[in-house]
């Protein structure tokens, strides 16, 4: 194991913070604060912390609709997202953008992205970017299963490959596509079509921090190292619906309240780091209450934020017109 | 200074901003050709030569041949010109949008505002577009009106080879993604074009025509034949003037505002299918904005609500010609 | 002297190809003197008089009004009062059929601008006329380019040989001005002329091109055989600033339009082809570095830098100064800044370019300084 204690407690914040933002969101969300659509990350937090803590200011990353965790997970501003969320005029994204394409370039953060396969051709371009200017980057696709029957997905798999691009594909299976099980709507299996494409596939487990932090490092050095793109496949689940409102007649009678007491990332991350005494559990409980609080003020801050103005209507369309 | 067809104009273009830029790259299906294949190297240059040679000079890392997979060349020109560099990507054909679409209009057209002004995206897909090949219905419409409805993109139509040049150098060093339509039946036409570098600025007309009693408004080819027409005309006392906005976005309102006040009488000619096309758009503006000018009802002269036919007969019949063009403007000057 | 005189179409510019009569300033039957307005030609780019080169009796308008006629064409017949009608029809139809092959003739042999090393820079510029003796070189103002002589340089070639050239910045030449100062630009002309392989010409500037021939003739005396400056600047300290900073700034056609009309005494004469002309030389890259480094040097603060007319004295040369009374760039007050050695001439009823409107007289003062 290559964590250092601070890249542990890093890990764990961010996982943390992740989790209170989302289920603060859901709370939010069913009391009216929040405009719009929201799809929630709450219990995927393994995946794309584990992926971006391989990542540097170099890499870039391209999100899906549910895209909150990949924010924070690759350094976005939680409570300039919290206010992006609200639509506020100081959120991430001026309040134009909201929870389905919340963005920070500067962050390499390409954007959430409202189109299921919006986001892999993209980062095909952000990897050919580092080709071209030698930058070392890499860049990474998350899609879902879902995405992952898209044809902008197959023919980037296929694009990365012919151009040798340094991209990772992590395919987030949470298991179901909206309502639509992925065992029914994915042919054939994740890691067979990378390697039909002639690139490594993957299968992680996606509750599981370590499992997916020692794959994804894998797959970084594969690309960095000029070897091309790669796909991990993370099976996880999510702890709440499609969206916001989604009453999620579909899943089975106890489902979520199974897998959120035995395969909640979270828990499997401190009874690991607890059992081999990595970090103590007052430490961890430390960084709950810090990121309660941090929470807490992004709510406040954005509740009391003013939104933008008739004159933000018409900014922001072109750099010059 | 030399003569130079469309297809040079555009070539010169791309290599000198190449020479100049090095995060000018082009990609497209074929853009050298050959690659992989036991022949030649830029075997094609493009399908219709506009890329040949430019491969040669900057080599296979700037000068990208892709698989026949627009939805990912097309993402992937989104996201490399949002991340620093300034591609040039060829949708061989506009009718092809239709695979790729989401790439432009959803992604490329709306980063700068859903990301609150934050990202820049300095694209340009080139593509070729019109009638008059024989190309059918799914090689030879003229969508422009598709993009010019899309708020975040930039809309360009040369009607000549000076005009290539300098709305192409213009496109790829403008912040903002631009879609450029090169007309496919006028590669051949030839003009003085200057050997320098130089820029054509976006959203203002060009007054190819200047007269006192009709205006034309014409896009692309359109202008060509429009110029035949007035010119014609000019001999029998009608003057027109013919207006070629460049960009249909944005699109110089000022400018064929300005002109209608002139002559009170206007004529659009627009190559795209009827509804919802500029030649509608254009009518509505003036329509609204400058009705108490007009001293006859306006005249659109566009093809029919019809696919792209391809019998050479039916084409001809579809396509806008000078004659249709001369009976409206004989028309609107009661004459 | 040949009895009959044909009067043709003028080319005005090397783009010109066809012209179209406006008018007839003179009725068939009438006496002639030579510099006479004969009639007004409409081009593209502009509406100019045509003046007899011959005194005699305008014996056929051939050309009605209205009509378009390609360069060279026949417009009117003059010839004395005994030649008999017939022959006079004969001349023409003669002259119409000939036309064609006379036509393709005319542009084989055009002159044609070519480029040369002028210490390093690459100028622009177009002979015309072939002569003995020193020859005229034409040298334009700020923003301009060697077309700006069109109604001078092929007048002037029928009795000389006339160089006009793009300067530094402008036109076809190079676009690279290193510091844009008076002392680039005269030693580029100087340089220009030693490429050319000529000692001593008729420097005859417009404008800036005024004050860079005088300061030319200042450093080396004995490259100047006489001296024309027409409107020029260096001669006073002041300068329509709003024109410059209007030219420079000028990208899109009405700015363009509307700053150009400062120029002419009758704004009428901008016209839509003159506009898209500058513009497209405007487009070209580093045109406008080159016009804001000129600019900067040479009208540093609003005001001439480069004075040069008192030190006209120094010269022992012709020398003369041309001005039009309605100059809105330079103040036509400023003709009067010369030692009283060099002759002053105020022409009404033109502004700025006056070598383009009142052409027949700046081309007579030309002449007439030449032979002295």
């Amino acid at each position: 194991m290559q964590l250092s204690r601070e890249d542990l407690l890093k890990a764990y914040r961010d996982m943390r913070t992740i989790r209170e933002f989302e289920d603060r969101v859901h709370d939010e969300f069913a009391k009216g604060g929040i405009p719009g659509f929201v799809h929630l990350y709450a219990g995927e937090e393994a995946s794309g912390v584990g992926v971006c803590m391989n990542l540097d200011d170099r890499d870039k990353i391209a999100s899906t609709h549910r895209g909150h965790g990949h924010c924070i997970a690759k350094g976005c501003d939680p409570k300039a997202m919290m206010k992006e969320i609200y639509g506020k005029r100081d959120g991430l994204c001026g309040g134009k953008g909201g929870s389905m394409h919340i963005a920070d370039l500067s962050r390499g953060m390409m954007g959430a992205n409202g189109i299921v396969g919006g986001g892999p051709p993209l980062v095909c371009g952000a990897a050919l970017t580092a080709k071209t200017l030698k930058t070392g980057g890499v860049a990474v696709a998350f899609v879902g299963d879902g995405g992952s029957n898209q044809g902008t997905t197959l023919e980037s798999y296929n694009l990365a490959r012919v151009w040798n691009l340094p991209v990772v594909f992590v395919v987030e299976d949470n298991g179901y596509a909206e309502t639509t099980a992925s065992a029914w709507s994915v042919g054939g299996s994740q890691k067979k079509r990378a390697e039909a494409f002639g690139m490594p596939g993957t299968e992680v487990d996606g509750h599981d921090f370590f499992a997916v932090y020692d794959a994804a490092r894998q797959a970084v050095e594969f690309a960095r190292s000029g070897d091309g793109p790669s796909l991990l496949h993370v099976k996880l689940d999510r702890h709440y619906g499609h969206f916001e409102g989604d009453a999620m007649t579909y899943r089975a009678e106890g489902e979520v309240e199974k897998l959120r007491q035995d395969r909640d990332a979270l828990k499997i991350f401190r009874t690991k780091v607890s059992e081999a005494k990595l970090l103590e559990t007052g430490q961890l409980d430390e960084i709950d209450a810090e990121v309660k609080e941090l929470i807490d003020q992004a709510v406040a801050e954005s509740e009391a934020a003013p939104p933008p103005g008739e004159e933000d209507l018409l900014t922001d369309v072109y750099v010059s017109y | 200074m030399s003569n130079k067809s469309f297809r040079q104009a555009i070539n010169e273009a791309l290599a000198q901003e190449m020479r100049r830029d090095p995060a000018v790259i082009v990609m497209g299906e074929d853009n050298a050709g050959g690659l992989g294949a036991p022949g030649e190297d830029d075997a094609w240059g493009g399908v219709l030569g506009v890329t040949k040679g430019l491969m040669p000079e900057f080599g296979r890392e700037r000068v990208l041949d892709t698989p026949i997979s627009e939805s990912a060349f097309i993402g992937a020109a989104v996201g490399a010109a949002a991340t620093g560099l300034r591609p040039v990507a060829e949708l061989m054909f506009v009718d092809f949008m239709g695979v790729c679409f989401d790439q432009i209009f959803n992604q490329a057209g709306k980063f700068k505002y859903m990301f609150g002004g934050k990202a820049v995206t300095p694209l340009v897909v080139r593509t070729m577009f019109g009638a008059g090949f024989r190309a059918a219905s799914q090689h030879s419409q003229c969508l422009y009106p598709i993009f010019t409805h899309i708020p975040g993109l930039k809309v360009v139509i040369p009607s000549s080879p000076y005009e290539a040049k300098g709305l192409m150098i213009q496109a790829i060093r403008d912040d903002d993604p631009v879609i450029f339509l090169e007309h496919k039946v006028m590669y051949d036409d030839e003009e003085e074009v200057p050997d320098e570098p130089y820029t054509i600025p976006f959203g203002e007309a060009n007054l190819t025509r200047e007269g006192g009693d009709v205006t034309i408004v014409a896009f692309g080819r359109m202008v060509q034949f429009s110029n035949q027409v007035a010119d014609k005309l000019e001999k029998e006392g009608i003057s027109c003037t013919v207006v070629d906005p460049r960009t249909t976005s944005p699109l110089d309102t000022d400018t064929i505002l300005e002109c209608v006040a002139d002559t009170g009488r206007l004529v659009v000619v627009d190559e795209a299918n009827p509804r919802c096309n500029m030649a509608t758009d254009i009518s509505a503006l003036v329509a609204q904005e400058a009705f108490g000018a007009l001293k006859a009802p306006i005249k659109m002269v566009t093809p029919p609500h019809t696919p792209v036919p391809f019998s050479p007969q039916l084409e001809d019949l579809y396509i806008p010609t000078p004659e249709k063009i001369e009976a409206a403007v004989r028309a609107v000057a009661g004459a | 002297m040949t009895k009959i005189h044909p009067v043709v179409m003028p080319k005005w510019g090397l783009a010109m190809a066809e012209g179209t009569v406006v008018e007839w300033h003179i009725v068939e039957g009438s006496e002639v003197g030579a510099g006479d307005d004969l009639l007004d030609i409409e081009t593209t780019k502009i509406t100019n008089v045509v003046e007899s080169s011959h005194a005699g009796l305008l014996r056929r308008q051939v050309a009605a009004e209205g009509a378009t006629l390609p360069v060279g064409a026949l417009l009117a017949v003059m010839a004395e009062a005994e030649v008999p009608d017939a022959e006079i029809d004969a001349f023409i139809a003669d002259f119409n059929a000939n036309f064609e092959v006379a036509a393709a003739e005319a542009e084989a042999t055009a002159p044609e601008p070519q480029i040369i090393d002028a210490g390093g820079v690459a100028i622009n510029l177009l002979r015309m006329g072939k002569a003995d003796g020193p020859p005229i070189v034409l040298i334009h103002g700020f923003g301009g380019d060697l077309n700006n002589w069109m109604f001078n340089q092929p007048m002037l070639a029928e009795r000389h040989s006339v160089y006009a050239l793009d300067l530094p910045g402008h036109g076809r030449s190079s676009k690279d001005v290193g510091a844009g100062d008076l002392t680039m630009l005269s030693t580029t002309l100087l340089a220009a002329l030693d490429t050319l392989g000529i000692e001593a010409a008729h420097l005859a500037g417009h404008s800036l091109g005024g004050a860079i021939s005088m300061q030319a003739a200042l450093d080396n005396p004995a490259r100047a055989a006489s001296l024309t400056l027409v409107a020029s600047a260096g001669l006073g300290p002041d300068i329509d600033m709003d024109y410059i900073e209007g030219f420079v700034r000028a990208g899109r056609r009405k700015e363009m339009k509307q700053v150009l009309q400062a120029l002419f005494a009758d704004p009428g004469l901008v016209s839509r082809d003159m506009v898209e002309e500058l513009l497209k030389y405007k487009r070209l890259d580093g045109v406008d570095r080159a016009l804001t480094a000129i600019s900067g040097a040479v009208f540093a603060g609003g005001r001439q830098t480069g004075v040069l007319g008192h030190r006209l004295h120094e010269l022992g040369i012709p020398m003369q100064v041309i001005w039009g009374a309605e100059d809105q760039i330079i103040p036509a007050a400023h003709a009067r800044e010369v030692p009283a050695t060099v002759k002053a001439h105020v022409l009404q009823g033109a502004g700025h370019m006056v070598h383009m409107e009142k052409a027949g007289e700046v081309n007579a003062l030309i002449e007439d300084l030449i032979a002295r």
